[in-house]
């Protein structure tokens, strides 16, 4: 053979072997018993009481079960529990667990691992747990499947508490993990939900793996959201991590993942127009994008320069940089609440309607004494959101006259800079901007943002007795209008004190292959009743 | 050379201190705060604070520089800020697939860039020379997302060939851990691959150029020979020296492959821990990072021996 002939038949050899790559098509998440999700960001831990992020409450609602869980009509329904008797004054609150319900390592659901796990929780969640635990007289484990709340003050929302949806939501853990410092991680996950989490398949930043809890009782209504029945059809679900929206998008496109819960808006249409993938509104509570100040420090201590900004602001500008040209993502905001919600109010709103109004905002910063001083205006350019806000802020401001110092930084570390109540010019800062959940502002009780206490407020401390004055008035409403008429006041109150300036109402798609069925839009992605055909 | 090689071990020691030092106040005086990314978008400040001091965060510097330094002393590199997982375990769970990738880019770029190298050495002034340095630019000035985003769309998105993410680790198979790692592979390989073709170019050009490659022609020796033999072996000194910089190299482009990839390495661990302020996991990275490339110097120093055998420890 000549050496050339060799080559020949070398290169015929090798290609028909790259031919034989292309016969066996890679495995298309065949197993129809094992669904691949990618989830919105890394499960860098698992301990829902001791985090706030949604991510953690998404992984943590498989693997514990709740007292009770909210709908999608966002009433709290019996989940754990059988059912539960107040007593007329509100103040005795009595409970009994639902038989059979049984940990992951076999042992049962007991009312002392309740009163365990409420105990954590209460010290963690400030806009209820707290609330619940300065007016506790006592909260006892009566019998095996019985517990009690015994309050000094009747607490009309007990139910909200126990079955709400914002972090950190209520999980019933068993008692020795329950009973671990609020303030330290746990290192054993185990719950008494549907599936039962693989600790020896987790690499934090890649995967994760749930597998499904033979002894689970399922409630037998129909599910919706975190209530009723909790079928899992699959026999594991594993959690990929994908940070890179790119090789999300193709790893979906190639089967290699089934359901991709925040695909980056630039790349909905791609998607779109990507046979076998099916793309829908993912939450439809949406979110509520937050143009936060500083209240402690010129000129945002004084309401006159927080006004002025206001009625300078145009929510379009903010959400076309946010979500693009897609209109139906997103929608004006004139108040706080979310948005198709039973206690959304355009009370008080006009501010944040009409031509804006640059003039009335320079009379307005010149009223408040401002002179020119530099406005230090957070921004972490690693959260696409975030940059998009901060980048109309800056010009907004420099529109009305602001001199901007524009700090471009990472999520962690503005994260860091926002708790720093130090003067603006010494390391502390006047702007950042986040968002809200839309599921986190349906009422004031998870509404930590519209919190106006001062100094225990969130990061801005404002502070707003009237404010104040009607979120305890809708604690203690005793009826859905008298609460309605609370949050029209309080609307208006927020919005006259200028809280926060909501930058509008949007939300976001989900994607997922069009063999998978049943799946919902909510505030979290429901696992129950989804099936791969 | 056992004496020499001993030696450099002990002397790494004195490295390591200063780079654990160097780490460990840089990260002091960066900003960020992983207390505020545990707490979350819903706590209250008091919350964040409370935590911080649970991690120990609010102790004074030498306190926690004090602590790290036992820890490392007592073969500990401490638990995640995060996860609440040993740093060992963590650096454990990422290293084959950090590992695999670099070996294969490494055995990758060598067999592809030292016959380039050594073509275009001695098709010097032609075509084929011009195409080789051609390349070998694209492949340096070419970012390696760039690359990575234009392989798999076309072998995974359009022939289907390989997958796009992910990793397989090699005892569910050679086949499926192969495929997995061709696409990273060859993007991480390809400025690796321009880096030592041009040296082994430049290198044999010089080489070339010598008396005792004249005597040997003008001996009959054959030009395989030539090349392969007796100018080669004596081009390879600062080919091994680039191969054993080029560790760093690789080390950085890593970072991106696998995050391009969603491969579970040490790159991906060094990017989501510096995301978060994970301090203990970057502080054990930097480390690990640090001892493998002193060793691979160590390493190449002793090959310098072999190649030429003038050289003494």
């Amino acid at each position: 053979m000549q050496r050339r002939d060799f080559l020949k038949a070398a290169t015929a050899g090798s290609l028909a072997a790259a031919g034989g790559l292309a016969m066996p098509r890679l495995a298309r998440a065949a197993d129809n018993k094992v669904l691949r999700f990618v989830p919105q960001a890394n499960l860098a831990n698992l301990d829902p009481i001791w985090t706030t992020q949604y991510v953690v409450r998404n992984g943590s609602l498989l693997i514990w079960d709740t007292l009770y869980g909210v709908n999608d009509q966002l009433d709290p329904q019996p989940q754990m529990v059988e059912g539960h008797d107040a007593s007329p004054d509100l103040k005795t609150w009595t409970f009994k667990l639902r038989e059979g319900l049984k940990f992951h390592d076999g042992t049962p659901v007991l009312a002392r691992d309740v009163v365990a796990s409420i105990n954590r929780w209460m010290v963690r969640d400030a806009t209820m747990g707290l609330v619940i635990k300065k007016q506790l007289d006592a909260l006892e484990a009566v019998d095996d499947r019985t517990f009690r709340f015994r309050l000094n003050k009747p607490y009309p929302k007990m139910l909200f508490a126990l079955g709400k949806s914002s972090t950190p939501v209520l999980f019933i853990m068993p008692e020795r993990i329950a009973q671990t410092d609020p303030y330290k991680q746990i290192s054993e996950y185990v719950g008494s939900g549907p599936m039962r989490f693989k600790k020896d398949e987790w690499v934090p930043g890649s995967a994760a793996a749930f597998e499904n809890f033979a002894d689970y009782v399922p409630r037998a209504e129909p599910a919706s959201w975190l209530a009723g029945g909790k079928r899992i059809t699959f026999d594991r679900i594993e959690w990929h991590i994908l940070p890179d929206p790119g090789t999300a998008s193709a790893a979906l496109q190639n089967g290699e993942v089934d359901w991709w819960e925040t695909p980056l808006p630039d790349l909905v249409p791609l998607l779109k127009q990507s046979p076998g993938l099916v793309l829908d509104i993912a939450d439809p509570l949406g979110n509520i994008g937050s143009f936060r100040m500083n209240h402690l420090y010129p000129p945002f201590n004084d309401v006159r320069a927080r006004r002025a900004v206001q009625i300078a602001l145009s929510q379009a500008d903010y959400m076309h940089a946010v979500v693009g040209d897609d209109e139906t993502l997103w929608k004006s905001l004139p108040g706080f609440f979310t948005p198709g919600t039973p206690l959304y109010t355009e009370a008080g709103g006009e501010p944040l309607q009409g031509k804006r109004d640059y003039a009335a905002a320079k009379e307005l910063l010149a009223a408040a004494g401002y002179k020119g001083e530099p406005i230090v205006l957070l921004v972490a350019t690693d959260v696409a959101i975030t940059k998009a806000q901060g980048d109309v802020t800056a010009d907004l401001l420099k529109q009305i006259g602001m001199n901007v110092q524009y700090t471009a930084l990472d999520w962690g570390t503005v994260g860091q800079r926002r708790t720093k109540k130090d003067p603006p010019a010494q390391g502390g800062w006047n702007i950042f901007h986040t968002w809200h959940a839309g599921a986190d502002c349906v009422n004031p009780a998870p509404y930590i943002a519209l919190d106006a206490s001062g100094p225990t407020a969130w990061f801005g401390w404002p502070q707003s007795d009237m404010v104040q004055q009607q979120i305890a008035a809708w604690f203690a409403a005793p009826d859905p209008v008298a609460a309605k008429a609370a949050i029209d006041k309080l609307n208006k109150a927020a919005m006259d004190d200028v809280v926060y300036i909501p930058t509008g109402f949007f939300k976001a798609y989900q994607a997922w292959r069009e063999n998978l069925t049943g799946v919902v839009k909510a505030p979290f992605p429901v696992f129950w009743d989804v099936k791969k055909v | 050379m056992f004496a020499y090689a001993v030696r450099r071990v002990l002397a790494t020691i004195p490295v390591m201190l200063v780079v654990a030092l160097f780490v460990f106040s840089l990260l002091y005086i960066a900003p960020g705060d992983p207390a505020a990314i545990i707490a979350g978008d819903q706590a209250t400040p008091a919350d964040v604070e409370r935590i911080r001091e649970s991690l120990g965060l609010d102790r004074p510097y030498l306190v926690r520089f004090g602590d790290w330094l036992w820890q490392i002393v007592h073969g500990d590199l401490g638990t995640s800020i995060f996860t609440n997982l040993p740093v060992t375990h963590m650096i454990a769970q990422r290293i084959e697939p950090t590992l695999s990738l670099m070996v294969l880019t490494i055995v990758f770029s060598i067999v592809i860039a030292v016959p380039l190298g050594v073509l275009a050495a001695w098709k010097h002034g032609t075509w084929i020379d011009r195409v080789v340095m051609v390349v070998g630019v694209l492949g340096f000035s070419v970012p390696v997302f760039v690359f990575g985003y234009l392989l798999a769309y076309v072998f995974a998105l359009q022939l289907n060939w390989l997958p796009v993410q992910g990793f397989t680790p090699i005892s569910e198979g050679f086949w499926p851990f192969l495929q997995g790692l061709i696409l990273p592979t060859v993007v991480l390989g390809l400025a690796y691959v321009a880096l030592l073709a041009r040296i082994t170019r430049a290198t044999m050009l010089d080489v070339l150029s010598q008396d005792y490659v004249r005597t040997a022609r003008a001996k009959g020796v054959g030009q395989r020979a030539v090349l392969f033999v007796h100018a080669l072996k004596n081009a390879a000194v600062p080919i091994v020296t680039v191969i054993g910089n080029g560790v760093a190299l690789l080390i950085g482009g890593a970072v991106v492959t696998e995050s391009v990839f969603a491969i579970p390495g040490l790159g991906r661990l060094t990017v989501d821990a510096i995301l978060r302020r994970d301090y203990p996991v970057i502080q054990g990275v930097v480390l690990l990072f640090s001892v493998t490339y002193v060793l691979v110097n160590l390493a190449v120093d002793l090959l310098y021996t072999v190649f030429d055998p003038r050289i003494r420890y």
